[in-house]
């Protein structure tokens, strides 16, 4: 075209080192591309709602206080669910896991054991759940569905047949400062008053944070759910992270079981069943990808946030409770919508 | 000296011979095409040099040092670096973060090591300024063109003391002016003094950046020759069997 003739287009005379630093995306832009920032964004929105609909029983300290503890439990298991799923994997075992470490501790606790060995069990436990999980998976090659499918199934039988079937509530001489540990708060008596189980989700999502960002094994795991031949070539111990992210996963169901026990004061084989949805849900709801290559630790804690302030808000509105599932179904799907949309937006 | 020797190589899938007693050797600075029909033994001739299985028979010598690779890493180790044909880059990860993938640059802090953020993308910008490729180190992959994602691929090889690089069907999936930016990678690279093996189908470019070529057929070298004293058609005629040996 003459158009074209008449004005060529401008020569690039920017050198290559002027660029070297820069991004294509500005801080701000990611910003607004992450998908946790839009569920924060949501759930601001919800609260203002709640609190303008309901000032009298949404918004005071005790619901604040309730539904965080609540979150938490699931919070936790959310983090060490995006790790799983960071590397393509999914971890189906950890309600039934809860189950099992439940157990655990209870019969600990029951034999007269202090509360730091009952910990230590409940952790073992879930290592050990989260080991074979692992093996099988990178090392027999099984697909992370089956395999932890299978061990929903083994680790709920086993909780059963080793509680007989009852509730454990007997904590013995340690029970005190084992319930202590999952039922405490800070600032006890005022307005501020803050959970543990809160506590150790914000430590641990601030952790899980850091160790995405800034360690090589954060960066090995993403990279395994990006391209994980390409990691293998490269060097990076695919196989071994593989069972290590299992690890990561059961163990945090079993700190999630430890403070739900201590903070409910007895322990049930019936602990944390369907939790395993409730925490992929919180992982996916905050973007991470099922397809694995992308989590992150705040996702996790602010997913897990906006499921129970969603319950909540539809009790506190007279829903009728059945219908919460409908809702947090919903949203799942949502956010599942709007990671396609990002992702079909970078392509 | 020859920097990579191989004598009498052969690889045998059980029934299937995939390659029968081929003899190679490759110069530093030199840049060898190794031309030949799909399932001619070119991709197994190269797995084999880059460690990802033992040859069944015949030995291999870099720089005049028998070896024996089970894993790609220690073919690494010995200075062999390969860009695989679908580049092996994480399409989720930033420029830098793939070229130092598996060889983080850590910082020490405490009884903690970090990844230096800083540092490789700093080492990562030279790399690509090197190359004289515009790859931003803090870019994600899946944002760059084929050209860029070669430009990776080959930063990769030039984090260690490469000696030789294994480059399988750079050219095959990228545009017309991207092949041109990447043949001008490679002879940047045989320029800096590292022996190359090009594994391509394109017949231009193995005779615009090769100083010798190698055709293989049903798993036998047939021929070996300089660039200058061959032709495109005579290579043609030796990978179809037109012409049985040169």
């Amino acid at each position: 075209m003459a158009t074209d003739i008449a004005n060529p287009p401008p020569k690039a005379n920017v050198s290559i080192e002027s660029v070297l630093g820069l991004q294509t995306q500005s801080p701000f832009q990611r910003l607004l591309g992450a998908q946790s920032f839009w569920v924060t964004i949501a759930l601001i929105f919800i609260c203002l709602v709640m609190a303008y609909l309901q000032p009298a029983s949404f918004a005071t300290p005790e619901n604040f206080y309730n539904i965080t503890r609540n979150f938490s439990f699931i919070g936790i298991m959310a983090l060490g669910m995006t790790v799983v799923i960071a590397t393509g994997g999914i971890d189906l075992s950890v309600g039934s896991v809860m189950g099992l470490v439940a157990v655990a501790c209870g019969l600990t606790l029951e034999a007269g054991y202090p509360w730091w060995a009952a910990v230590a069990v409940g952790m073992f436990a879930g290592f050990v759940t989260g080991l074979i999980n692992g093996v099988i998976i990178a090392y027999i090659g099984l697909s992370p569905f089956v395999t932890t499918l299978g061990m929903l199934s083994i680790a709920r039988s086993v909780a059963v047949v080793l509680s007989g079937n009852r509730m454990i509530y007997k904590f013995g001489p340690s029970g005190p400062a084992f319930k202590w540990l999952g039922g405490g708060s800070i600032f006890a008596g005022t307005h501020y008053e803050v959970s543990f189980p809160l506590l150790f989700l914000i430590v641990l999502t601030a952790i899980l944070g850091v160790v995405y960002k800034m360690t090589a094994w954060g960066r090995h795991v993403i990279a395994i759910g990006g391209n994980e031949q390409a990691a293998l070539l490269t060097g990076v111990p695919v196989n071994w992270i593989k069972v290590q992210v299992y690890i990561v996963s059961g163990m945090a169901a079993a700190f999630a079981a430890i403070l739900n026990v201590g903070w409910s004061g007895s322990a049930i084989n019936a602990l944390g069943s369907t939790y395993e949805l409730l925490a992929i849900s919180a992982a996916v709801i905050g973007g991470a990808n099922l397809m694995g290559g992308e989590a992150s630790a705040y996702g996790a804690f602010i997913g897990a946030a906006l499921i129970f302030v969603i319950r909540n808000a539809l009790l506190m509105a007279g829903v009728d409770s059945n219908w919460q599932g409908t809702f947090v179904g919903t949203f799942l799907i949502a956010a599942v919508y709007l990671g396609k949309i990002r992702g079909a937006k970078r392509e | 000296m020859s920097i990579l020797e191989l004598r009498g190589i052969s690889k045998h899938f059980g029934a299937i011979h995939a390659l029968n007693d081929v003899d190679l050797s490759l110069e530093t600075g030199e840049v060898l095409g190794l031309m030949g029909d799909n399932g001619a033994g070119k991709s197994t001739l190269v797995k084999v040099i880059a460690g990802n299985f033992p040859p069944t028979h015949g030995e291999i010598r870099i720089g005049g040092e028998n070896v024996h690779f089970s894993k790609p890493v220690e073919a690494r180790e010995k200075g062999v670096e390969v860009v695989y044909q679908d580049l092996a880059l994480c399409n989720n990860l930033s420029a830098a973060a793939n070229v130092f993938l598996g060889r983080e640059i850590n910082k020490r802090l405490g009884p903690f090591r970090w990844l230096d953020h800083a540092a490789m993308a700093r080492r990562a910008g030279e790399l690509f300024s090197e190359l004289k490729s515009e790859t931003r180190p803090r870019d994600l992959v899946r944002q760059m063109s084929g050209g860029q994602r070669q430009a990776v691929a080959i930063a990769r090889t030039r984090l260690s003391k490469a000696r030789m690089v294994l480059m399988d069907e750079p050219t095959a999936a990228i545009s017309v002016r991207q092949v041109a930016e990447v043949l001008d990678l490679i002879r940047r690279l045989r320029d800096s003094g590292m022996a190359i093996i090009l594994i391509s189908h394109r017949m231009p470019d193995v005779f615009s950046v090769c100083d010798r070529v190698a055709v293989m057929r049903r798993g036998a070298k047939v021929a070996d020759k300089l660039i200058k004293a061959s032709s495109p058609e005579e290579v043609t005629g030796l990978i179809t069997g037109a012409i049985q040996t040169a």
